[in-house]
């Protein structure tokens, strides 16, 4: 058994809620306590059926102004996997939910409306998941009850999702027509519609790939933590503690220390105290080598099969979190993995339309919400990968240097290795 | 099959120490809040995968209100004495006398309310920066929102507008003087998988977590184990019959589930087979309002 991750997007009333909740009603997943507490809350809607929407939607703030505004976590498994939901709210104002639950997803699962058919929301919520780097896509062509389950609406969707998605980078595009309400191809074939003779929604979750979008072939195993015990029986002992994110090890691989440079070789690879013959992404292990170096949290073990080079200075594309704008100069705190270091936002490039994919140039100042073109400079050296080929170490956050929250998300997208400008920070 | 396949548990677990290890890197001074229930025992078994040889970088703190399962509390000590680790106990009743605070009364009293005090006493106590948990987030609604990390202010308060983003698996734990951070290695853990992580594990558990015969008093049709810390209506019946507990806190809000399960395997089938959720089952404080736990959550507690 393994893990799916995907994230659900769509319009408000599209009926995103109304899906999740026939997802984990239908495979058993709804207990009788928390049907008892919907009930008790008198929510039914015309025909009298419990609003299964009502499982998802969170907190008392959002109960009461009848929205979501948070990504929602939710558990379910059949035999055969694991899921875990992240329930993104579909509002404008919220892109800022979808990357937080796209930056972990394999895949996005999006709605639309059989009455509406492909609209701007569907084209932003398509165009985010495509840029986190989501590889795969269901696009769900929902409430076909309401347009006579017919054949010729679903092709026409399907027809013009297709024109739009040729500008998407994802591996894969599924499209299921559902009435998430009756739940027509959610969990069982629909008998509505004959013509479809694709896997229904839940079918298709439990067969996609998951395993191959792990990177193993990139070795990065940032260094979190090193273990000394000082005791008698492990009197030299010195492990070090942290997660292979992508690729795989070996005992004996030779290895290089970045940003340091120092060579060495693994003498052994351990698991609550037991020890491994490898280790691949995503094992959280403990790294012993064969001769004493200096290494401490923060920094990367990487293979010498790679000539990899640390870099201060990159491009990247940032999603902006915060209320306050973000303007070229800023400084701020940027976390990549477990390392740390001061960043300024040197220039901004352009502006990324969600809704088309253009660029806009013309940009002096970047919005919450928005998402752009940016150039980075950090103070200590870096480890990075472009993001669209190593999802696991092309990823960082942005932190405000005083409020300490998180105001950006950022994937890398180039990297220059020879500094030509020497700019001070 | 690919060679290269993790198993669910694998990457749970997997995930959940990585989690730990960030707090002890990010952090000042971590603890460990231990409550003797199936969650924090399973955060203890993963805080020895993620630092052994090494001592953990932590203590275990442990909240104790004094009408704790006495099953529970020998457990704990064993498992202080068998880990070689700091375990410190801070108690509710302590508290009270302290601050003047006034016991609940009636019948649904419980000290599980004032536990909030204590903690934050001790946090303050011991400066603690960063507070390890094992909530998860399939418990309850208000939980499903819940951040890996989650900053609280100086009242321990939860505030869900001002929760971070947090992406991939990168956690911000910087924080202001007088904030500290929750921290919940186990969030995308189900009641399931903890039981088969257990099993896998071959964790020893407290008795109480399997079937035994006990004195039980009836109320709202649920089963609470009868002590001297109840208060009994006069027309509520007392009963005795085969249960176990589901989850094990403090014994006033605390039901037990009639069953015959005796061992972690008969436990798994029961949940499969069960239709009546973790705290549904068992936490008569939740029952009280829709939007008890977030109520609670606001306030300091988990
Ligand atoms: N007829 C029909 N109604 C649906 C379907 N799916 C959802 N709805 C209804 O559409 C409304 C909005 O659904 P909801 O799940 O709350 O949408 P959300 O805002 O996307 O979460 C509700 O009244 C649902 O009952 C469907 O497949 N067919």
């Amino acid at each position: 058994m393994d893990i799916l991750r995907f994230i659900t997007a769509g319009s408000v009333d599209d009926g995103k809620s109304t899906l999740i909740g026939r997802l984990l009603y239908d495979t058993k997943q709804i207990y009788i306590d928390q049907l008892e507490a919907i009930e008790s809350s008198g929510r039914v809607n015309e025909d009298g059926e419990v609003d299964l929407s009502l499982l998802t939607d969170g907190l008392k703030a959002e109960r009461e102004q009848g929205i979501t505004i948070d990504v929602a976590y939710k558990y379910f498994n059949t035999g055969r996997r694991k899921f875990i939901i992240a329930d993104a709210p579909g509002h404008i104002q919220y892109t800022r939910n979808m990357v937080t639950g796209a930056s972990n997803s394999n895949l996005a699962i999006i709605l639309v409306d059989a009455r509406k058919g492909v609209q701007e929301q569907t084209r932003r919520h398509s165009i985010i998941s495509s840029l986190l780097g989501i590889p795969r896509l269901v696009i769900c062509i929902n409430k076909m009850d309401l347009v006579g389950f017919d054949q010729n609406v679903y092709n026409q969707i399907v027809e013009d999702y297709k024109q739009f998605a040729q500008k998407l980078r994802v591996k894969e595009i599924t499209f299921i027509p559902v009435s998430a309400l009756k739940g027509d191809n959610i969990v069982s074939q629909s008998t509505e519609m004959d013509w479809y003779n694709g896997p229904s929604l839940l079918d298709h979750l439990e067969q996609v790939p998951v395993s191959s979008d792990f990177n193993l072939e990139n070795a990065r195993y940032p260094v979190q933590y090193v273990i000394r015990p000082h005791t008698h029986e492990h009197h030299d002992y010195r492990g070090y503690a942290g997660k292979v994110i992508s690729g795989i090890y070996r005992k004996g691989d030779e290895i290089c220390v970045l940003p340091s440079g120092a060579k060495s070789t693994i003498k052994s690879l351990e698991l609550g105290g037991e020890a491994l013959e490898e280790a691949f992404a995503p094992m959280s292990v403990v790294m012993q080598l064969e001769t004493d170096i200096d290494i401490s949290r923060g920094d990367v073990i990487v293979k010498t099969d790679e000539d990899l080079e640390v870099s201060k200075e990159f491009e990247a594309l940032v999603c902006w979190m915060n209320n306050k704008p973000l303007k070229p100069g800023a400084k701020l705190i940027l976390r990549h993995n477990s390392t740390e270091s001061r960043a300024v936002v040197r220039k901004i490039q352009y502006k990324v339309d969600i809704n088309t994919l253009d660029n806009n140039e013309d940009v002096d100042q970047v919005e919450l919400n928005d998402i752009c073109r940016v150039f980075i400079k950090t103070a200590t050296p870096l480890l990075l990968d472009r993001y669209d080929k190593n999802r696991a170490n092309g990823g960082f956050i942005l932190i405000d240097e005083t409020s300490y929250s998180t105001v950006g998300a950022g994937m890398v997208a180039s990297i220059s290795h020879e500094s030509e400008l020497n700019y001070m920070i | 099959m690919n060679k290269y396949y993790l198993d669910y548990l694998d990457q749970l677990e997997a995930e959940a120490i990585h989690i730990m290890r960030e707090v002890a890197g990010q952090f000042q001074k971590p603890a460990l809040l231990f409550s003797g229930g199936k969650d924090s025992i399973t955060l203890v078994r993963l805080a020895e995968k993620a630092f052994r040889p090494g001592k953990f970088p932590f203590p275990l703190v442990h909240i104790d209100t004094g009408h704790n399962f006495p099953e529970a509390i020998e457990y704990r000590d064993r498992l202080a004495e068998r880990l070689g680790e700091k375990l410190i106990v801070r108690n509710v009743e302590d508290t009270i006398k302290k601050q003047n605070l006034s016991e609940p009364t009636g019948r649904y009293a419980s000290r599980n309310g004032l536990q909030t005090y204590t903690l934050l006493e001790t946090i303050e106590e011991f400066g603690f920066d960063a507070c390890i948990g094992g909530a998860r987030r399939d418990e309850e609604k208000a939980r499903a929102k819940e951040r890996i990390f989650s900053v609280r202010d100086e009242f321990g308060q939860w505030d869900p507008k001002r929760q971070r983003p947090e992406l991939w698996n990168i956690y911000n734990g910087h924080i202001n003087l007088g904030e500290n951070v929750r921290a919940f290695p186990i969030s995308n853990w189900t009641e399931l998988d903890v039981w088969n992580y257990i099993k896998r594990e071959q964790i020893e558990l407290p008795n109480i977590y399997f079937t035994h015969e006990r004195e039980c008093l009836v109320r709202d049709g649920k089963l609470m184990a009868w002590s001297n810390f109840i208060h009994k209506d006069p027309e509520e019946e007392l009963v005795t019959r085969k249960v176990r507990f589901r989850t094990v806190g403090d014994m006033t809000c605390t039901a037990a589930v009639e069953s015959v399960a005796y061992d972690i395997d008969s436990v798994i089938a029961e949940i499969l087979d069960s239709k009546i959720s973790e705290r549904g089952a068992t936490r008569i404080d939740d029952k009280l309002s829709e939007t008890a736990m977030e109520d609670r959550k606001k306030g300091g507690y988990f």
